[in-house]
Formats: structure tokens, C-alpha cells, sequence
């Protein structure tokens, strides 16, 4: 059966490639039945790689050890769920996967432009065949997930501790891979628009705006869910490490916060044309440096992927895309200056310019920390690491003014210069964002950075509400229609709100949690209790569990408040699997609106008859998880396609229904 | 106008393949690294001592084979690299086990029935002893299986090898040590 795999890769291979060479040649010499026939192939090789998914997934699942894949990450004691986590537990697996998303996104823009294309539509499916293609040469060669052991084992190692210890483990990479390779279909057209020339570079944004979008939404889902993973299973008290892969995965999201604003610059106003395709190839370049840094081993993070040979494989990947990419931006510089100039600086304009500054700024810093270390090591052998402090004390002064700019912009009108109708609309967010400010300092909160922090993410807040309200009150009675009627007739404009407001409360919960969080460690016996941030708490105890693939030990902790009350418990655990010398721990967490009780088990003494925790008291964290979905439902519902206008021509060949509602996308 | 805007791009091109030429260049070394023989901080420090029971036969004590270069290979039958490695370790065995030379397999993780029916199939004739409870791997800072370290006569660690070991570095190793206190 798994012999089956090891046919269809190279299968896979071979249609993607006819597909690429087709779809070139229609570009070309404009032969559409060579583009249609390149087009077919996006499906072909769609059902290759699933079946060669399903190959592997059935390999896992009926614990064929005689794959070196399946041995090294299943046993037999693997529960059937997370056996079919270990399809991305490891380097070979997760490249099958990473195949499929990107079919699956080929087929997607496949069926998008099955018959209104776009003159940019098959130099674009060549970009994304070549992509395919450099991939499936991948696990054709350097990686093999369908290779074999000679002596098959009796038992297989199963997955790496980490990966089996968290059900978030099912969601957190597929969602981040959904981002990763989301890029490439921006990066197509982008690129597509600078090898057609012409008026490639006017129409591409339209076409690519609500994928841009889409892929947006998945990487900052796949972002949350991963600081959800790192809270709720690394037992360290927090979800953000500075890690190098945790920065490569936010720098495309940086890149493309930009070009989601930035992209109304040229929509509006003609701006920026070059600017934005530069972002996007900028955004894809990142994605694939990422690509590289975390499974090239290059260097050490938790994320890593044991020893790979692909190494050299992404690097000259990563060559071609910049090479392509920038030379082909330098190659139409020349001839692709925008005419026309910001008429004020302190205009909606300008303002988005200031935006794309900031979010550059922020991810040329994150850049400059992550790739430090390399650079110092290829220059003069030495090895250094880049921590924490260097990310918070310089990214932190861009993040705030970025909700300054939020809570602000806004209100400024296009082009024009006139200061006085912002200034009035400013009073009611600045009130609130005073109020708050004060109301930090009287509760004691007493870091500059935090007051401000809090007081402008209440601006910004505020005001994405205040603009949504008067927003609709304006269509309201411009339409003369229900508020839902209004509320989609501003569809993006008030999407975009959420999103902010979303923002505002995420960015809440990363002041709170980072500046006005304790922690203690203390050992216990059992029968003792300790008091810590207002709680009592008492260690009942040690109790083992052998279940089929480990041993777990919980230690429970009674939570009590000051006045003795029982107010639950906690239950951290310390796990031990048989491929694992140290043990796993789990922390256990009360959950609150306001505030998170965290507790990890440190180390155990004389057969649990004491324990050393760790406590954390961590306020405003369950705002972070929440303010991100926020955010991703309103990029969600400002992606979600337009219904087509019932009367009136439809839009015509390369044009999106988006195109009806731009003139609402802001005033 | 025309060969104003070559020229232009002439420049902007070359500057792009300098940049992407840097970018290259700065990342490349890290890939000419092998991460499998990085520095254990337990290299040039003495060997931790162990006692631990033979699969079939009396308990070997690493302390008592001080005088030898002794090779220490942690294996498991689940680990597919381990059988990777396998004939390597075989062949240096063989090679120099009438030299001063001792390969000790130390199954990790593993359930006897396991362990046998691996020694039976891969013809593994060097002693192989059980680590219950896994207190070796974890005085040696076991990362996972295959991963071997070679101590000289003297008791002290003097190699590390993460992953499958090949026959080459291993007997240069082996070599160098047995010359330097010969």
C-alpha cells in the first residue's frame, strides 16, 4: 500500500511540471488551449497529492513501520488522534501536507478564473506551478517520506513528546501553513503583473486583494493558536518567546498588514503601484526565508526540524525568489513611477504611508534581531543569541505609535487638509482614551509605557467603534435601509473597523500580561499552602495515572480565597513518555475575564511528598485570544465575496465583485 | 530616453543580484555546519560512571574498563537511524575489539522482547545492556537515539555524535585516542 506513494509523488511531479511548461508557453504565445490544459493540470496533481496524503495518513494509522516516516513518528501505544498529527509531526510528513495546501490553492485560482481570465491569468499559474514544482522536487529527492527501513521495527518511536501533549497541536500548524503558502497567490499575480506589463500592474491588486485577505486571516489564526499552544502546553506562563521561527512567521504578517492598507493608496487614488507589489514579493520572500530557517537547520529553536539534506535545496529557492522577484521590479521601475503625489501629509493618505513605515519598521527590527546571530556566526564564527529585551524595549515604542496612527487615521479625510472635522470627531477617543489612562494610574499601574499603552489601545478602540456607528448612521439614511442593509453596504470599510477593534483589545491583553503579571516559585509539602496574589494555595497531594503511551503525574493544588473559601483547583501535570528523558510537563490554568491562575510543576521531591510550582498570576491574556479572533472574523467577513449585483453587467473579465463596493471602502 | 532608462535598470538589476548575493552568502555557512556534532558540554569531562545489567549476560561497570576506549551507543529497536548505523557499529567492533576497544550498546526505552529480537536480526555481537528507568541517558543528556559518545582510556568523554555514525569518523577517533595514550 504505502508502496503506492512512492508512484505517485513522482506522478505528482510530472503533471505539475507539464502544467508549469503549458502554461508558460500559453503566456507566451497566447495559445489558450495550452492555458486550459495547464489549468486541468491544477486539479491533477490536487488529487495526486491528496491520495498521496491519504497514502501516508492510513500508513500512520495502521502503524506500517517498514516507513521510516511512520516508525519514527507513531507507536503503537499512539492514540489514533494523534497519529494523525504526526502527518506534519516531522520534517518528510509536513512537506506532504505542505504540497497538498499549495494544490489545493492552485485548484482554488483554478476554479476562480475557469472563465473570466484575466490577461495576467497564465503567467501567474506558471509562478505557481514553478512553486509546486520546487516543492514536490522536494520530497522526490532530498526528503523522502515514503522511504524505507530494511528491517521493519516491532514498535515505532512515536512523536516527539511536545507534539502529542496538546489537541491545539491539530490546528496550530495547518492554519499556519494556510497562511504560509496563501502567499504564493499574491506572489503569482504580482509577479504575473510585472512580466505582462501593460496594464498588469493596475489590474492585479483587484484580483488579489481578498485572497491577500484570506491568507491574511489564516496566518493571524494560525499566529493566536500558536501563543495559545505555547501558554496552554510549554508551562512557562507565556505564549510569545521572541523565537526565531515564532519572528519569521509574524514578519509576512507585518509585510502583508501593510499591503492590506497600502492597497487602497493605488485602488483609490492610482499611489503606490510598484509599492505594492513590492510587499507582496517582499511577503512571500519572507515566508520562504522562514521556510528556510526552520527546516534548514540553520539554527536552534524549539520549532526546528531534526537533521534535514534540503538545506541547500531552500537556499537556492530562496535565491530564485528574490532574484525574480526584485529583479523584476527593478527591470519595470523605470517605466512604472506613479504620477500622481500625496497632496497633504496629514491626509488619509499620509497616513497610510505612515502605516506601511511602521509595520516596516516593526518587521525590519524582528528581521535585524532573528537574523543576527546568523550573520555574526557566518562572519566570524562566534556564537551569540538575540533575547527577549531587545525585541521589547525596540519594537514596543513602533507598536504603540502603530495604535496611535490606528486610533487617529480614521478620521482624517482623503486629500484634503481640512483638520477641524477630525479634530472634533477626535474628542470622544481621546476622552476615553484619558479616562483610561487615568483609571490605570488610580488602580496602580505605575510603567509609562503600560498607562499609555492601555490609553491608546483605548483609542483606538474607541474610535474604530465611534467611525462604525457614524458609518452607519450615514448609510442609514442614504439608503433609507435596515441597519443590516447598511451595516454590508459598508461592508469593508466597517470590516476593517473590527479588525481594528480587535486589535485594540489584543494589544490590551499583551500590555496587561506583560507588564502587570506576577509570578512565584514555591515548594510545597503535602498539606501546605502558600499565599499568592490574593489566593490560597494548598498542595493536596501527588497522584500517577499509567495510561497506554505515558505516565502522568498530577499534582492538585486547591485554590482558596483569603477568607478560606474553596474556590477550585489546579491540576499541573508532569508527563513521562518512553522516547523522552525529560519529562513533559502541563500546566494547568484557571481561565478569567480578567485575569489567568497558572501553575506548572517545577520538579517533584520524595515520591510527590513535596513539589516545587510555579504561579503565575496573568492578567488580560484571555483579551489577547479573544481580540485575535475578533480580527480574524472581521478579515473574514471583509474577504467574504460580494453578491453580485442583480441588475447591471456583471463585471467584465479580470474585474472582482469587490469592485462594487470600493467606493464604500472608505470616505 | 531609451538608453537612460537600460542603463537604469542595468544599475538597479546589479544592485539586486549584490543584495541577493549578500543574502546568500550570509546564510550559507550556517548549512556547511553539521548539527550533528555539535559541542556537548560533556566533552573532556570524565565519562558519568554506570552499572547496568547485560541483555544476556553479567552487569557491565564503565569504571572497571578504564584503559580502554570504550564506545557508548544508546539504541532502540523502535529507532529506524539505529539500524541505520548499525553495520558501522558492527564493523569497528569487529575491527578493533582485540585493540583495547569496547562497543557498549545501551538500549534506551525499550522492552526486552524488543531488545533481543533486534540483537537477533541485526547481528549485533558487541555487549548490550539495559537502561531501565532511562538514569544513564539522563546523566549523559540524552537528546534521542542513535547518539553515541566514545570515552578514551582515561575515562574522560572525548567524542559526541548525535544521529547514525559512520564507520570513517568513528575509527579516526577511535585511532587517535588508542595513539595518544598508546
Amino acid at each position: 500500500m504505502s508502496q503506492l506513494g512512492t508512484y505517485l509523488l513522482p506522478l505528482g511531479l510530472a503533471v505539475s511540471g507539464y502544467g508549469l511548461l503549458a502554461a508558460a508557453v500559453g503566456a507566451k504565445t497566447g495559445r489558450s488551449a495550452l492555458v486550459e490544459s495547464a489549468r486541468r493540470c491544477a486539479f491533477g496533481t490536487l488529487a495526486i497529492l491528496a491520495a498521496a496524503n491519504a497514502v501516508m495518513l492510513a500508513a500512520l494509522l495502521t502503524n506500517d513501520f517498514a516507513l521510516r516516516y511512520v516508525a519514527g513518528n507513531a507507536s503503537r501505544e499512539t492514540p489514533a488522534f494523534f497519529k494523525v498529527l504526526s502527518l506534519w509531526a516531522a520534517d518528510d510528513g509536513s512537506l506532504l501536507l505542505w504540497n497538498l495546501i499549495l494544490a489545493g490553492y492552485i485548484a482554488a485560482v483554478a476554479l476562480r478564473f475557469r472563465r473570466d481570465r484575466p490577461s495576467t491569468f497564465p503567467y501567474a499559474l506558471s509562478v505557481l506551478f514553478a512553486v509546486q514544482v520546487f516543492y514536490l522536487i522536494l520530497i522526490n529527492g532530498p526528503a523522502r517520506p515514503f522511504g524505507t527501513v530494511a528491517n521493519p521495527p516491532a514498535d515505532g518511536r512515536g512523536p516527539a513528546p511536545l507534539l502529542q501533549n496538546h489537541p491545539l497541536m491539530a490546528v496550530h500548524p495547518p492554519f499556519l501553513y494556510l497562511g504560509f503558502i496563501g502567499f504564493t497567490v499574491p506572489f503569482a499575480f504580482g509577479i504575473a503583473a510585472l512580466l505582462a506589463g501593460g496594464h498588469g500592474p493596475d489590474e492585479w491588486v483587484s484580483l488579489i486583494r481578498r485572497w491577500t485577505l484570506a491568507v491574511w486571516c489564516f496566518l493571524t489564526v494560525g499566529l493566536v493558536l500558536g501563543a495559545l499552544w505555547s501558554y496552554s502546553v510549554l508551562g512557562w506562563g507565556g505564549y510569545w518567546a521572541w523565537d526565531p521561527v515564532e519572528n519569521v512567521a509574524l514578519l509576512p504578517w507585518l509585510m502583508s498588514t501593510a499591503f492590506l492598507h497600502s492597497v487602497m493608496l493605488q485602488e483609490r487614488r492610482g499611489l503606490a503601484k510598484l509599492w505594492n507589489i513590492t510587499l507582496v514579493i517582499g511577503a512571500f520572500s519572507l515566508v520562504t526565508f522562514g521556510t528556510f530557517l526552520t527546516r534548514a537547520n540553520v539554527l536552534s529553536s524549539v520549532h526546528a526540524f531534526a537533521q534535514t539534506s534540503v538545506g541547500p535545496a531552500y537556499l537556492a529557492f530562496l535565491a530564485l525568489v528574490l532574484l525574480t522577484g526584485f529583479g523584476l521590479v527593478a527591470w519595470r521601475l523605470p517605466e512604472l513611477r506613479t504620477p500622481s503625489s500625496l497632496d497633504s501629509a496629514i491626509s488619509r493618505e499620509g497616513a497610510f504611508v505612515a502605516n506601511n513605515m511602521l509595520l516596516l519598521a516593526a518587521a525590519a527590527i524582528i528581521l535585524l534581531g532573528t537574523t543576527f546571530p546568523l550573520v555574526v556566526q557566518a562572519v566570524s564564527n562566534q556564537q551569540v543569541t538575540v533575547g527577549g529585551p531587545y525585541f521589547r524595549s525596540s519594537v514596543t515604542p513602533v507598536f504603540l505609535l502603530i495604535l496611535l496612527l490606528g486610533g487617529t487615521a480614521p478620521l482624517l479625510p482623503w486629500r484634503a487638509t481640512s483638520r477641524s472635522r477630525a479634530l472634533r470627531r477626535l474628542r470622544v477617543p481621546a476622552a476615553a482614551a484619558a479616562l483610561v489612562m487615568i483609571a490605570a494610574a488610580w488602580a496602580g499601574v505605575r510603567q509609562v509605557g503600560a498607562v499609555a499603552g492601555f490609553g491608546l489601545a483605548a483609542l483606538l478602540f474607541v474610535t474604530s467603534g465611534q467611525e462604525i456607528l457614524n458609518g452607519l448612521a450615514i448609510r442609514r439614511r442614504g439608503v433609507r435601509g435596515s441597519t443590516v442593509r447598511a451595516l454590508v453596504r459598508g461592508r469593508r470599510r466597517h470590516a476593517g473597523l473590527v479588525v481594528h477593534m480587535g486589535l485594540a483589545l489584543a494589544a490590551a491583553g499583551i500590555i496587561a500580561s506583560s507588564s502587570l503579571g506576577q509570578q512565584a516559585e514555591v515548594t510545597l509539602k503535602t498539606g501546605q499552602s502558600t499565599v499568592f496574589a490574593g489566593q490560597v494555595l494548598r498542595y493536596q497531594g501527588l497522584s500517577t495515572a499509567q495510561q497506554p503511551q505515558r505516565v502522568v503525574l498530577t499534582a492538585t493544588v486547591r485554590v482558596m480565597d483569603s477568607a478560606g473559601r474553596q474556590a477550585g483547583t489546579l491540576d499541573p501535570r508532569v508527563n513521562l513518555y518512553p522516547a523522552a528523558t525529560e519529562p513533559i510537563g502541563s500546566p494547568s490554568i484557571r481561565r478569567g475575564i480578567v485575569w489567568d491562575l497558572y501553575a506548572s510543576v517545577i520538579s517533584l521531591q520524595n515520591d510527590g511528598g513535596s513539589a516545587t510550582f510555579r504561579f503565575y498570576h496573568n492578567p488580560g491574556v484571555n483579551w489577547l485570544w479573544f481580540g485575535g479572533l475578533v480580527m480574524a472574523l472581521g478579515g473574514v467577513a471583509a474577504a467574504w465575496p460580494a453578491r453580485r449585483r442583480k441588475h447591471g453587467d456583471r463585471p467584465g473579465a479580470g474585474a472582482t465583485p469587490e469592485h462594487a463596493t470600493i467606493g464604500v471602502g472608505a470616505r | 530616453m531609451r538608453r537612460q532608462i537600460a542603463r537604469r535598470r542595468t544599475l538597479l538589476l546589479a544592485g539586486v543580484g549584490a543584495a541577493v548575493a549578500v543574502v546568500v552568502l550570509s546564510l550559507a555557512p550556517g548549512l556547511g555546519g553539521n548539527p550533528s556534532v555539535i559541542a556537548s558540554p560533556l566533552v573532556g569531562r570524565a565519562a558519568p560512571d554506570f552499572t547496568l545489567p547485560q541483555l544476556d549476560g553479567p552487569a557491565v561497570t564503565l569504571s572497571k574498563l578504564r584503559g580502554q576506549v570504550v564506545v557508548i551507543n544508546f539504541w532502540a529497536s523502535w529507532c529506524a537511524e539505529c539500524q541505520v548505523e548499525q553495520a558501522a557499529l558492527n564493523q569497528v567492533w569487529q575491527h578493533f575489539q582485540d585493540s583495547g576497544v569496547v562497543v557498549i550498546g545501551v538500549n534506551f526505552e525499550d522492552t526486552s522482547g524488543g531488545a533481543r529480537g533486534y540483537v537477533r536480526t541485526a547481528g549485533v555481537t558487541y555487549p548490550v545492556v539495559e537502561d531501565t528507568g532511562s538514569r544513564t541517558a539522563l546523566a549523559y543528556g540524552l537528546r534521542g537515539v542513535p547518539e553515541t559518545f566514545v570515552v578514551n582510556r582515561s575515562g574522560h568523554i572525548g567524542g559526541h555524535v548525535i544521529g547514525p555514525v559512520d564507520v570513517a569518523r568513528l575509527t579516526r577517533q577511535i585511532s587517535s585516542m588508542l595513539q595518544a595514550s598508546a
